[in-house]
């Protein structure tokens, strides 16, 4: 069958038009599933990090579990610049880590998230936000409350190799920076270092990277390096308190 | 489809449409198609088997679309009609993982959207669906997809198993006790040589079983 040119231009535009509206139709149906569910996931992830919403996988109704924790431990969220200035008319929750981190530093907006456990002792999130092998890399750091001792990491990434890089995220890794330091003992601000395992002692500033994702370890180390060294001023100021 | 509907929906033609490609005609190891993916999401079972299930859900459908619209598509520009239909299911079964599923979505992030570019499924459109009725282009298009599923499985399985020593994040390895009498995981299962490798086992074993797909010289 041989069609005409103008069957082929209607055919193509009828085609594009009816994609079009299907897939906009479909898009903005699951936009507030879609939006919630990351909303949900930021939060878990900013729980997770000091070790709350431990029962996510356990619980039925996620969502409002998530919102619970989320109201009984996170007790501040605010902004800062690099001096440690607070910046009064921005929403720590709205902060997008990727956007602020393009910015000279000066300009950037950082976010802080205080969590209050039961027993009253408090710690400091920061989200983080770097690049990895294959893409961007990101997570949350929370520190103890002398803003120098790491509590706990979460960390993720968006498509590192799985197996390789992907590991990042897994439990055992994250767990190497528990109780690590982000400051030397002269109070200079050396970051965590990610070494090869076996070729530097263990110490309070490097963890063994992992095996096959050199270059995610590397992205791990410059994404905290440089995202909490925005925040240098702030937690040499709030360190000597 | 009124006329011809004497044909029982599971004859044997049809049911063979449904088996030929797991094994006879199977996409990756006989026509050695989509290794691509193959070698990039079997590094797992989990991405691999929802990967599988994707593509099932995406061949399916695009070969019944196509099959609908088979007598009005103009054939100057069939490929692009076809890419057309694919590209958008593949966009359907993102945000709906990304809606309901949004932890799979995590785990599989790209590898969704690189559905468009297995060859296998342009391939079954352009070959079959073009030419059938809906209902044996579904089958075709299911048979192919599960054809290339169950490949998928089967490397992850023993890619995850031998590399992690673990099947599911489950650590089988160890709930055996083998790392106690020297076990070690192999590395080198990780990497995406061995998913040739193991997919140049599969074909091997399945030769040596079938004997159909020995070509006489």
């Amino acid at each position: 069958m041989k069609q005409s040119n103008t069957y082929i231009f209607l055919y193509s535009s009828a085609m594009v038009v009816i994609v079009a509206a299907v897939l906009s139709v479909v898009a903005t149906v699951l936009r507030p599933y879609q939006e919630l569910n990351i909303e949900i996931a930021k939060k878990l992830d900013i729980l997770r990090s000091v070790d709350k919403a431990e029962q996510v996988s356990e619980v039925r109704d996620r969502n409002a579990y998530v919102e619970e924790e989320y109201e009984r431990y996170i007790v501040d969220s605010y902004v800062i610049d690099y001096l440690g200035e607070r910046q009064e008319d921005v929403d720590a929750f709205a902060v997008n880590m990727r956007d602020e981190m393009r910015k000279p530093l000066e300009e950037r907006n950082l976010p802080v998230f205080v969590a209050r456990d039961d027993d009253g002792r408090e710690n400091y999130i920061f989200p983080v936000h770097g690049r990895g092998l294959w893409g961007p890399l990101f997570g949350y750091v929370a520190l103890e409350d002398d803003f120098n001792t790491i509590f706990g990491v979460i960390l993720d990434h968006e498509s590192e190799t799985p197996g390789l890089g992907a590991e990042i995220s897994a439990p055992f890794f994250e767990e190497r920076f528990r109780g690590k330091k982000l400051f030397d003992d002269e109070g200079e601000f050396v970051s965590v270092r990610i070494t090869k395992p076996g070729t530097v002692p263990p110490g309070d500033h490097n963890v063994d990277g992992i095996s096959g994702g050199t270059i995610t370890s590397k992205g791990v180390e410059e994404m905290l390096y440089d995202v909490l060294g925005s925040y240098k001023r702030y937690l040499e100021n709030r360190k000597n308190i | 489809m009124s006329k011809t509907e004497k044909e029982p929906m599971f004859s044997a033609k049809n049911i063979k449409l449904l088996s030929t490609p797991l094994n006879d005609e199977n996409p990756i190891t006989v026509q050695v198609l989509g290794i691509c993916s193959a070698l990039a999401v079997t590094v797992k079972l989990e991405p691999a088997v929802v990967l599988a299930v994707a593509v099932v859900a995406v061949m399916g459908a695009a070969n019944v679309i196509i099959s609908l619209l088979r007598k009005t598509i103009p054939s100057r520009i069939r490929i692009i009609v076809q890419l057309v239909v694919i590209a958008s299911l593949v966009i359907l079964v993102d945000q709906v993982l990304k809606a309901f599923l949004y932890d799979v979505s995590r785990q599989l992030s790209v590898f969704v959207g690189l559905i468009i570019t297995n060859c296998i499924i342009m391939g079954r459109l352009e070959a079959f669906a073009l030419g059938n009725r809906v209902w044996p282009s579904f089958l075709d298009g299911i048979g192919n997809a599960a054809g290339y599923g169950w490949i998928l499985i089967v490397v992850a399985f023993f890619r995850e198993l031998l590399g992690s020593g673990t099947l599911w994040d489950y650590p089988v390895m160890e709930k055996l006790g083998l790392f106690n009498i020297g076990y070690e995981n192999n590395g080198f299962m990780i990497l995406p040589p061995m998913a040739l490798i193991t997919v140049g086992v599969i074909i091997w074993v399945q030769r040596s079983r079938n004997r159909k797909l020995i070509e006489s010289k």
